[in-house]
């Protein structure tokens, strides 16, 4: 039996106990002396992951008596994050032993960080569940604050650190009075309190704590304060990490715990979730309209995609997952393409995140600005770019859920969202020569990044690589 | 050829990926390359264009050279043409290769300007051509970039502002459409145009919050789609965005924008929305028709007033565009004959119109009224060839305008008679402002001392003119070859929309009497 539950878990066994090896044999060696050659085997290992449990997983396996479950769902948000961690980790090793950030502890932390993501997407209980965000959550406090002698680094991880914790004290709170109700921890349980008519409202108000907890996760409104700051003061890697694996994991998590916990209530959390959505656009919309620092923007800009994301989810059917699934693998991969844009931008040896520093930037580098033209049009969901279907399936959803006026307010919102993407095209390509021109980059991960992300935008038209299929096969395993 | 339409409509984009691949450089050889190359390319997709009016059938009024082939969601990539299409598809890819000799003075950033180009002309291609809804929408939205772009590098003083007024208030009119789309493809589940066009939308009327909705269902999609097209017609009062993006774009994006984006809108309305929402059409068409006479008075009196050439000739397509919604509404052969007819005619004069304004602008690099006057004298051709697009706008018997003006206001007398006439004091205010426009750029003493040196047009220049010229007197004597080929599909478009607005009248008064 064991044995059986063992096998089930192997991927996350092997990620954790490579971290903790790694952890053990770097300390022996030179100062950070392996920290570059241990970012690439993670990222190897990453990659290996992936490859295994997308090929290798089939049907539903459950372990622990359901603590734990692996199934198609699972397994492809486990890819998504495990491929988007791998590249976001590619990426920071030129930029951080540039600045003297590396230190072997940073790869380390995030394949910890990875390991919790991979327990959250699998969680099938409230414990579980805990327990993934935890390890998650700590060791992303850490690298937020990675630059130790900044104060605004430092400061981000304080923040999301507080900030984290009381999140964590909601979801606690509505998970002891989702126990206290239901008698049970596992969300196979708690579904059986609720098949017979209405949730009691003891459930209904730990439900809406654990809802509060899971929002300030995946930073919905109005629990998106700590966004911003968080992005903009942590080095820029690790912000290009926030914005990709942990917000993956965190809308799976979500999506588990509504459907699997509560799927028999989908009207009693559709609702909360459609409004979360529609605050979430229109804050990530508007906010963002005033910001200079193009990592702040990104953060509104991360805070409006979650919107759209979560309006997927509101339609609580398995349509709506298979879209908030396709939502976040092309929102994951815009956004690794983005940063590496972000990533390259410097001047004398220093990183610059300022907008304006973009100026005619396609005169200089007419390669990479092309390239990061079509990354912010697809952002904006412009068509024919791939950003814009990730938008037809959640409107589509919403729509078929009864939920037409979100699916007009998304639009909407996406009017005045794309104001601000095209500001920065508007920098690139129609501002005037300036002389505080930014440096070019020679980084050749950075550039490829850039462009396969950008390559994939415009091809992805012909049919979305295949991933249609796999989230909706996806879907149909979370919601029956 | 199984997939002509796809070889026509993908063929520009093409040679801009050719060009984005190998074209290296910026120096002289490198743009001249350029040019040559967006000049035979769009050549190439005119002649292969012929093709697809040689295998065209008018009496055929269903859609013809169909390609289908399976796409993600269900959705399909459906190309085809109809009677109510394909001459718009002729329309862009005869204006292409004169937008592209228009524009062989660009010097900066060639390369990127003609990539931009060819792209749109793919993408205004697939409007015209698609016939399923999100591959429609793809082609009608994605326009916006290059457009953009074009405006807001290559455009005037002021092209910041008019570049992001363009694109935020035409987005924001087509995404009401998506959720119109959506809608649609959850009622008939299908996007394909072809079945939708014979699926019928509920009209029962319901209350929405509070409100009675007359029309129902198909009232709705009809005002979501209206939204989008309204604005990129555009009609009063969502004109604004017109004047701006045309005065602030290069000669060549004003051209595009004036002689085919602006026909999508007409074409939108005749391909979705009175095919697909007749009771919802026949509901809001008194709003639509009055809307449009205000346009042709209001703009034509604005018009009247302006300094810029190109403003002035920009509220006239405005006034133009609104006979053409006359017509479309006015929902009977004559009127969307006469609409059709009108746009591709407004095609080849605004067209024309505007690369009128390029030239003098090239020389003197204003736009300015009063900087000019009296260039007669010293441009004998030009002021021939000023002349006869003036006397086209104007709607002179024996040129193309005259033909579409006079069929839209016959068909809408028919309708409302009010409107009727309305709309024709438009006609002499059409005359007013564009003589007045020509007599003070053209006609007097030469007396501006930076005018004494001005040359006339280059035989490029007149190469470019020559086809606008013959076609705006062919079409102005002899209508026949366009109108024999829409008039079949027209007739269908007509009766279908007359037997389903019947149908739910009947409907409603059987409701009544029970």
């Amino acid at each position: 039996m064991l044995s059986a539950d063992l096998g089930i878990i192997l991927p996350e066994i092997v990620l954790a106990v490579y971290a903790m090896l790694a952890l053990l044999g770097a300390v022996y060696t030179v100062k950070d002396g392996a920290a570059s050659l241990l970012v690439w085997v993670t990222s190897g290992l990453f990659l290996a992951l992936a490859v295994w449990i997308g090929l290798n997983g089939a049907g539903t396996n459950i372990a622990f008596n359901g603590m734990f479950v692996d199934d198609g769902f699972a397994r492809f948000a486990k890819v998504v994050i495990l491929v988007s961690a791998a590249a976001v980790l590619l990426m920071s090793e030129a930029y951080m032993t540039r600045r003297g950030l590396l230190r072997f502890e940073y790869p380390l932390l995030i394949a910890l960080a990875v390991v919790g993501m991979m327990m959250m997407v699998s969680a099938g209980d409230l414990m579980a569940l805990y327990m993934g965000l935890e390890l998650q959550s700590l060791a992303l406090y850490v690298v937020a604050s990675l630059r130790r002698d900044s104060l605004k680094s430092t400061e981000a991880g304080l923040k999301y650190f507080v900030l984290g914790a009381l999140s964590s004290g909601l979801l606690l709170y509505g998970a002891s009075l989702v126990y206290g109700y239901s008698g049970t921890t596992l969300f196979s349980g708690i579904i059986q309190t609720a098949v017979h008519g209405d949730l009691s409202l003891g459930l209904l108000f730990g439900l809406v704590f654990l809802i509060s907890g899971l929002a300030f996760k995946v930073s919905a409104v109005p629990f998106h304060m700590w966004t911003p700051d968080v992005y903009e003061g942590s080095p820029t890697p690790v912000t290009a990490f926030f914005a990709t694996a942990p917000k993956v994991a965190a809308m799976a998590l979500f999506a588990r715990v509504m459907h699997d916990a509560f799927g028999a209530a989908v009207s009693d959390w559709s609702q909360v979730i459609a409004l979360l959505s529609v605050l979430s656009m229109f804050l990530g919309a508007i906010a963002a309209i005033g910001q200079t620092d193009i990592k702040r923007l990104m953060a509104f800009s991360s805070i409006a995609h979650m919107g759209y994301a979560l309006m997927g989810l509101a339609a609580g059917t398995a349509f709506g997952v298979q879209a908030m699934l396709i939502y976040m693998a092309i929102y994951v991969t815009m956004n690794v393409g983005t940063f590496a844009f972000i990533l390259s931008m410097h001047r004398d040896g220093q990183p610059v995140s300022n907008i304006g520093s973009l100026n005619m930037y396609s005169k200089r580098e007419p390669g990479k600005a092309l390239a990061m033209l079509v990354l912010l049009f697809s952002l904006a969901g412009v068509p024919p770019l791939v950003g814009f279907f990730g938008k037809l399936y959640v409107l589509r959803a919403a729509y078929e859920a009864g939920l037409a006026w979100l699916a007009i307010a998304g639009v909407i919102a996406s009017v005045i969202g794309a104001f601000y993407y095209l500001r920065i095209v508007f920098y690139m390509y129609f501002g005037e020569e300036r002389d505080d021109a930014l440096d070019s980059s020679r980084s050749p991960i950075l550039w490829g990044m850039l462009m396969a992300s950008a390559v994939i935008m415009v091809v992805g038209v012909v049919n979305l690589f295949g991933i249609e299929g796999a989230a909706a096969a996806a879907a149909a395993t979370l919601v029956n | 050829m199984d997939n002509l339409l796809s070889i026509v409509t993908f063929l520009p984009a093409l040679a801009a990926v050719i060009l984005l691949v190998f074209l290296r450089g910026d120096d002289e050889a490198a743009n001249r390359n350029a040019k040559w190359l967006a000049l035979i390319a769009t050549s190439a997709t005119f002649l292969i264009s012929l093709f697809i009016l040689f295998q065209f059938d008018p009496q055929n009024t269903r859609f013809q050279m169909v390609e289908q082939g399976e796409w993600l969601l269900g959705l399909q990539y459906k190309m085809g043409v109809d009677g109510i299409s394909v001459l718009f598809v002729m329309l862009t890819t005869f204006m292409m290769p004169l937008v592209i000799a228009a524009s062989w003075d660009v010097n900066t950033r060639v390369k990127e300007y003609m990539i931009a180009f060819l792209l749109l002309e793919t993408l205004m291609l697939g409007v015209f051509m698609a016939l399923d809804l999100v591959l429609f929408y793809l082609f009608f939205e994605a326009g916006l970039i290059p457009m953009f772009l074009i405006i807001g590098i290559w455009g005037g003083k002021n092209r910041i502002y008019a570049s992001f007024k363009f694109f935020l208030y035409t987005f924001l009119g087509s995404v009401l459409m998506l959720v119109a789309m959506v809608a649609m493809f959850s009622d008939a589940g299908t996007t394909d145009i072809e079945q939708l066009l014979v699926h019928q939308f509920g009209s029962e009327s319901f209350s929405l919050l509070g409100i009675q909705i007359v029309g129902g269902m198909q009232t709705l999609l009809f005002l979501a789609f209206f939204a989008s097209f309204a604005v990129k017609m555009p009609m009063w009062p969502v004109h604004t965005w017109l004047p701006d993006a045309h005065v602030q774009a290069p000669t060549a994006g004003s051209v595009v924008l004036a002689a085919i984006l602006l026909k999508m809108g007409g074409y939108g309305f005749l391909r979705f929305s009175l095919p697909m929402f007749p009771v919802g059409s026949d509901v809001l068409a008194p709003l639509v028709l009055w809307m449009s006479a205000i346009a042709i008075v209001y703009t034509s009196l604005v018009a009247l007033v302006q300094e810029d050439m190109k403003k002035l000739i920009a509220y006239s397509s405005v006034a133009h565009m609104g006979y053409v919604t006359m017509g479309i509404f006015a929902a009977n052969q004559q009127g969307i004959d006469g609409a059709i007819f009108q746009m591709i005619s407004h095609g080849f004069i605004s067209g024309a119109l505007f690369l009128c304004v390029g030239v003098i602008y090239d020389r003197m690099h204003t736009r300015e009224i009063d900087a000019y006057g009296g260039l007669v004298n010293r441009m004998p051709a030009y002021a021939l060839i000023f002349m006869l697009f003036t006397m086209a706008n104007v709607g002179l018997p024996g040129t193309s305008g005259f033909v579409g003006e006079f069929l839209t206001l016959m068909g809408i007398f028919q309708v409302n008679t009010w409107i009727a006439a309305v709309a024709t004091s438009g006609v002499i205010l059409s005359a007013a402002y564009a003589l007045w426009l020509y007599r003070r750029v053209v006609m007097g003493d030469l007396i501006k001392e930076s005018l004494k040196t001005i040359t006339d047009m280059s035989r490029r220049e007149r190469a470019i003119f020559a086809p606008l010229v013959v076609a705006t007197i062919l079409f102005g004597v002899y209508p026949a070859p366009i109108l024999d080929t829409i008039g079949p599909s027209v007739e269908a478009l007509v009766s279908n929309y007359q037997v389903a607005v019947a149908e739910a009248d009947l409907a409603t008064q059987v409701a009544h009497s029970e």
